[in-house]
């Protein structure tokens, strides 16, 4: 049955003659636009469409596929970017050029290659949706499981082992499946599973404030909201370049093109610190950028968290960066706005805050129908309208989130890096995983890590003291911890991740680096009680060096040399 | 196909509704023939088999229910040639210089179609602009987008123009053109703009659009997409590294706005359409360099904040989308001080890829967060001074004191001819560091302390 156009009003087209589903995906127009149906009333249909609708025309034909929108999955996602409906921009470029024309389609998976299938299971075992039926070395650290599709269960009759295409069958089931590498999942159907955990392990970012103030656990959540120019996108590219997790889904969503090509250009060349392996290899990229269709921007977090969801499947952690999740937002903003619907809070959709936390829901630590471990963290950039927090997308995200990495443009300011606000952000992880800290980090790391946070507050009191009266009034027990301070935001909390060295900080790292600071902090406040003068605690060579070790390439043996002088200037000083 | 409808049946602002058309294409250009004789131009917004809406670019004053609407059947396409260049054009591409119609090479889609993140190359080229804060802390690359956030009555103009005098990429020789467009600016601000470009020569590799405050604001929708097209056109097509300066920004927002009213959308934040963010996105990236190609489109803007308020939506929404902000302080505008560019919330996200050994010089990020680091301490102990006294200030911060006034007067003022090359740059910012005690530079390196700090660098 074919239908036709009847209205186009930018990226929302009306058509009629035609009864598809929600959510069905038709193509529109001679050129076959692709967008999906997302309001039915009476004998029209809206449709938003994932392309420029230019020179479109009511009259022109629609076509209904009946399915929803899908993404593929099966080996070949690692080291790809797409756009937000899963076009490979390679292909785009090798069929379009360097401008993305419109019209064309691309699979999601290449259909030319072959991978070599080596099955775990035999003919006659049963198997059950979700289940492993064979590997493929996908990268040289990722092993790609094939699950047979979460709604197919039977006896395998045939199982092959050798080079396959993506789409070829390499098992059937007794009941007539025929099951192949690749599967096809809706995006916006989250993939189900056996069973949800408590996320009880940390995310090793590799980044001091985040790892030692406000971790995430894997299959945790957390925001990055702030301003522009306060850091999100390079805490989330950190975040995707350190993270000790096996796989990473990147979306650039709504945001800049040459954020995405300098992924592109720096992904292949950086090591995987766990494996030394090229980053890009345990890496899928969604880029559609601010200057591309807003309906495809809508649907691209769908496409990354189901892709996401399909490794997790299989066994891994996962982590997703949403940068930013305000620009998603944003879209189902202005497609509503187009639909007429009425607005709620700052003409956002009313479902906003069920949309946000339907997606968030998608992270989690999970045991997937075949069996497996697995978790995804979700990590989500925020960006509020000139800055200010209680704004409707910051404020919804904050009621489903488990960690809040305040971005603060006054530390941005002063190039103070990662300005992550220390006194604003918090994670609610920080108790449930201090037996793992305790266990796997150092038995005093925990009270290490409360006493700075602990003088951190302290500092912030003090400082509205020396706001009236100046710091030299304060007595000098005080002024040593506003100094200590210092030292723990300039030489711990500060972090450069232009730094070849400093850009990845290993947990043993942070607690010696974070310990150094106590032994000073220690050794000035016995000086000072055995009434050595402030002026000349200060003034320690050591205590200077202490600011540069992080960036040195032979951590160990820089801070073996300061803290031996140390131990020395402090003797001298004749306190101790 | 040249059918003339006459079957308007409503004109509210900007914006007519006419009935019983053929099938007429969303984003279609549109002629509507005056009674008067005169002709006007407008484009589909929105287009469906019951009624047609068209948004009419010199505004529909003379319009009336007996004018007649022609659709074109293509969209608003721009004639360009490499022999734009020279040439001063409407804002909406007609000649003004009194010379012939453009002769097209081609024909091309003003709305540009977004380039492929794959196909973008990072851009990594440093201008040298002469510029000190600029060059030393805020430093422009070829294929960036990079503003300027001013407020009225700055020197915003002068700014951008020492800028499209001065700057260059050292040691390269490659062809250069500017495109400049004009977008509800008044007369006089572009005459000041036209008369440095005839006395620098720069007309000669320049072409300029024109939409002066009193064209109508309509049009100002398509000029800045008029410039962007031939920019592209001369980067892509005839390999030009090519500046594009918009201005002003907030002009066009308030047009769009305007726009937005008539069609009586629900308006976003302060009455700006809910859009604007991914309308802005269509302008400001289109800039940048391409794989294998040799031109680029770098843009320079400027944007004069309502009310000098960077959190107004109009340099809120452009943070968010440009590749960092040169911010003009009103502040050090009262002091004397030119250029008057605050470095602390300026900022340029590219300037990591275009500096550093090779490129600019080994120190030059060390120097720049140094200098941040304590330009900004040495403001909030201003604040604190003006408590307390400066005798309740310690040694350190004394020094620290000192320092931002170094800051502003050595390293941020210049002579609006002064064009200081980055070793000048660097070295002014030496000198001021080295009036504070070394222990202060935590940010730079023992090894360029001991390179280019002066009081090592002699022995
Ligand atoms: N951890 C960091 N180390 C060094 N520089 C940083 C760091 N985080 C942010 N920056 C600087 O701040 C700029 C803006 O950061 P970005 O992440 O792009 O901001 P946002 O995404 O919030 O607009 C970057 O271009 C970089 O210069
Ligand atoms: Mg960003």
């Amino acid at each position: 049955m074919k239908g036709e156009i009847y209205r186009v009003a930018g990226p929302v087209v009306t058509i009629t003659g035609i009864k598809p589903k929600m959510y069905d995906v038709v193509h529109v127009g001679h050129e076959g636009l692709m967008g999906e149906v997302i309001r039915i009333k009476g004998d029209k249909a809206t449709v938003q469409v994932y392309e420029d609708t230019s020179g479109i025309k009511p009259g022109e034909p629609v076509v209904n596929t009946g399915m929803s929108l899908s993404v593929e999955l099966g080996p070949g996602l690692l080291e790809s970017i797409y756009d937000g409906i899963q076009r490979p921009l390679k292909v785009l470029q090798e069929k379009m050029g360097d401008f993305i024309e419109r019209g064309v389609t691309a699979n999601g998976l290449d259909r030319e290659k072959n991978w070599e299938f080596k099955p775990v299971l035999s003919a006659g075992d049963s198997v059950k949706g979700g289940e492993i039926i064979g590997v493929v070395q996908e990268t040289e650290n990722i092993e790609h499981k094939i699950m047979v599709p979460p709604t197919v269960s039977g006896t395998v009759e045939e199982i092959k082992s050798g080079k396959f295409k993506v789409d070829e069958t390499i098992c059937t089931l007794t009941n007539g499946a025929e099951i192949s590498m690749m599967q096809k999942w809706p995006v916006r159907k989250p993939r189900p599973v056996n069973k949800k955990f408590i996320p009880n392990r940390p995310l090793i970012t590799g980044q001091r404030i985040l790892d030692g103030l406000f971790p995430v656990a894997k299959g945790g959540t957390a925001a990055i909201p702030g301003p522009f120019g306060s850091g999100k996108t390079v805490t989330q590219q950190q975040l995707a370049k350190w993270s000790d997790t096996d796989i990473v889904v990147y979306i650039g969503c709504g945001e800049r093109g040459n954020e995405m090509a300098d992924v592109l250009n720096e992904f292949p060349e950086l090591q995987d610190p766990k494996t030394g392996r090229p980053l890009m290899e345990r890496t899928v990229l969604i880029a559609n950028t601010s200057n591309m269709p807003v309906a495809a921007r809508e649907a691209s977090v769908y496409t990354g968290i189901t892709i996401a969801e399909y490794y997790r499947d299989m066994g891994y952690d996962v982590s997703l960066m949403a940068d930013s999740s305000s620009r998603w937002a944003e879209a189902m903003r202005e497609i509503s706005s187009r639909l007429e619907e009425m607005p709620g809070e700052e003409g956002y959709p009313a479902y906003l805050s069920a949309r946000l936390s339907e997606f968030y829901e998608r992270a989690g630590v999970v045991r997937s129908l075949g069996g497996e471990e697995g978790s995804i963290t979700v990590i989500g950039a925020v960006s509020p309208p000139g800055g200010d927090f209680s704004e409707p997308v910051t404020q919804n995200t904050l009621r489903i989130v488990k960690v809040f990495w305040a971005l603060d443009a006054k530390l941005a300011q002063r190039r103070h890096f990662p300005s992550i606000n220390w006194l604003t952000s918090y994670s609610l992880y920080t108790q449930g995983l201090s037996d793992w800290f305790t266990e796997n980090v150092a038995p005093d790391w925990v009270p290490l890590r409360d006493n700075a946070m602990d003088l951190l507050q302290q500092e912030s009191e003090l400082q509205e003291i020396v706001q009236l009266v100046g710091s030299d009034a304060l007595p000098e027990d005080q002024q040593l911890i506003l100094e200590i301070c210092r030292m723990i935001r300039e030489y711990f909390l500060q972090q450069n991740a232009f730094h070849p060295v400093d850009t990845y900080c290993p947990f043993d790292k942070q607690y010696k680096l974070l310990k150094a600071i106590s032994k000073y902090s220690d050794m000035a406040q016995a000086a000072l009680e055995n009434g050595v003068p402030m002026k000349d605690i200060l003034s320690l060579g050591s205590k200077d060096e202490l600011a540069k070790i992080k960036f040195e390439e032979d951590f160990d043996g820089a801070l073996n040399t300061v803290l031996t002088k140390m131990d020395k200037e402090f003797a001298a000083l004749g306190g101790n | 196909m040249t059918k003339e409808y006459k079957t308007i049946t409503e004109i509210a602002g900007p914006l007519i509704f006419l009935e019983k058309t053929e099938p007429v294409g969303y984003g279609e250009l549109v002629h509507i023939n005056l009674p008067d004789g005169t002709t006007k131009r407008g484009q589909v917004l929105d287009t469906s088999a019951d009624i047609v809406a068209v948004q009419v670019f010199e505004g529909t004053g003379g319009l009336n229910e007996e004018s007649g609407v022609v659709f074109t059947g293509e969209t608003i396409k721009l004639p360009v040639s490499k022999d734009m260049l020279g040439r001063i054009l409407s804002g909406s591409g007609e000649p003004l210089d009194g010379g012939p119609r453009i002769v097209p090479e081609d024909r091309v889609d003003v709305n540009g179609a977004s380039m492929n993140p794959y196909s973008r190359k990072p851009p990594e080229d440093f201008i040298q602009t002469g510029i000190s804060t600029i060059d030393g802390t805020n430093t422009l690359v070829r294929g960036q987008k990079l503003p300027i956030f001013s407020g009225s009555g700055l020197p915003h103009n002068e700014i951008a123009l020492q800028i499209a005098r001065q700057a260059k990429v050292p040691g390269s020789t490659e062809d250069f053109a500017v495109v400049f467009a004009a977008m509800g600016i008044t007369n006089e601000e572009a005459q000041y703009f036209m008369q440095d470009f005839e006395k620098t020569g720069a007309l000669e590799r320049a072409v300029v659009f024109l939409n002066l405050a009193d064209d109508p604001a309509v049009e100002r929708i398509i000029t800045p997409r008029l410039a962007l097209t031939a920019a592209e056109y001369l980067a892509y097509e005839h390999d030009m590294h090519v500046l594009v300066i918009l201005t002003d920004i907030t002009n066009y927002c308030e047009a769009l706005r305007q726009m937005g009213a008539a069609r009586e959308e629900v308006p976003g934040r302060r009455g700006y359409p809910g859009y604007m963010y991914t309308d802005l996105a269509s302008l400001y990236e289109r800039a940048g360099v391409i794989k294998g190609r040799k031109g680029s489109v770098t843009q320079f803007s400027i944007l004069t904040m309502p009310g000098d308020d960077i959190t107004h939506p109009i340099p809120d929404l452009s943070g968010y989308i440009t590749e960092g902000q040169i911010v003009v302080s009103r502040e050090l505008h009262r002091k004397g001080i030119y250029p008057p560019i605050n470095v602390l919330p300026s900022l340029s996200r590219l300037m990591n890829s275009g500096i550093g050994d090779g490129k600019t010089r080994d120190d030059h990020k060390a120097v720049s967060d140094q200098m941040y680091a304590g330009y900004a301490e040495g403001r909030d102990l201003r604040g604190l001074v003006a408590i307390v006294g400066k005798e309740a200030l310690s040694e350190r911060d004394q020094r620290i004191l000192e320092f931002a006034d170094l800051f502003e007067n050595r390293f941020v003022r210049q002579g609006r001819d002064e064009d200081r090359n980055i070793e000048d740059t660097l070295n002014v910012a030496w000198d001021i560091l080295s009036e504070l005690p070394e222990a202060l530079l935590t940010r730079v390196d023992n090894k360029y302390i001991e390179k280019y700090h002066p009081a090592h660098k002699s022995n």
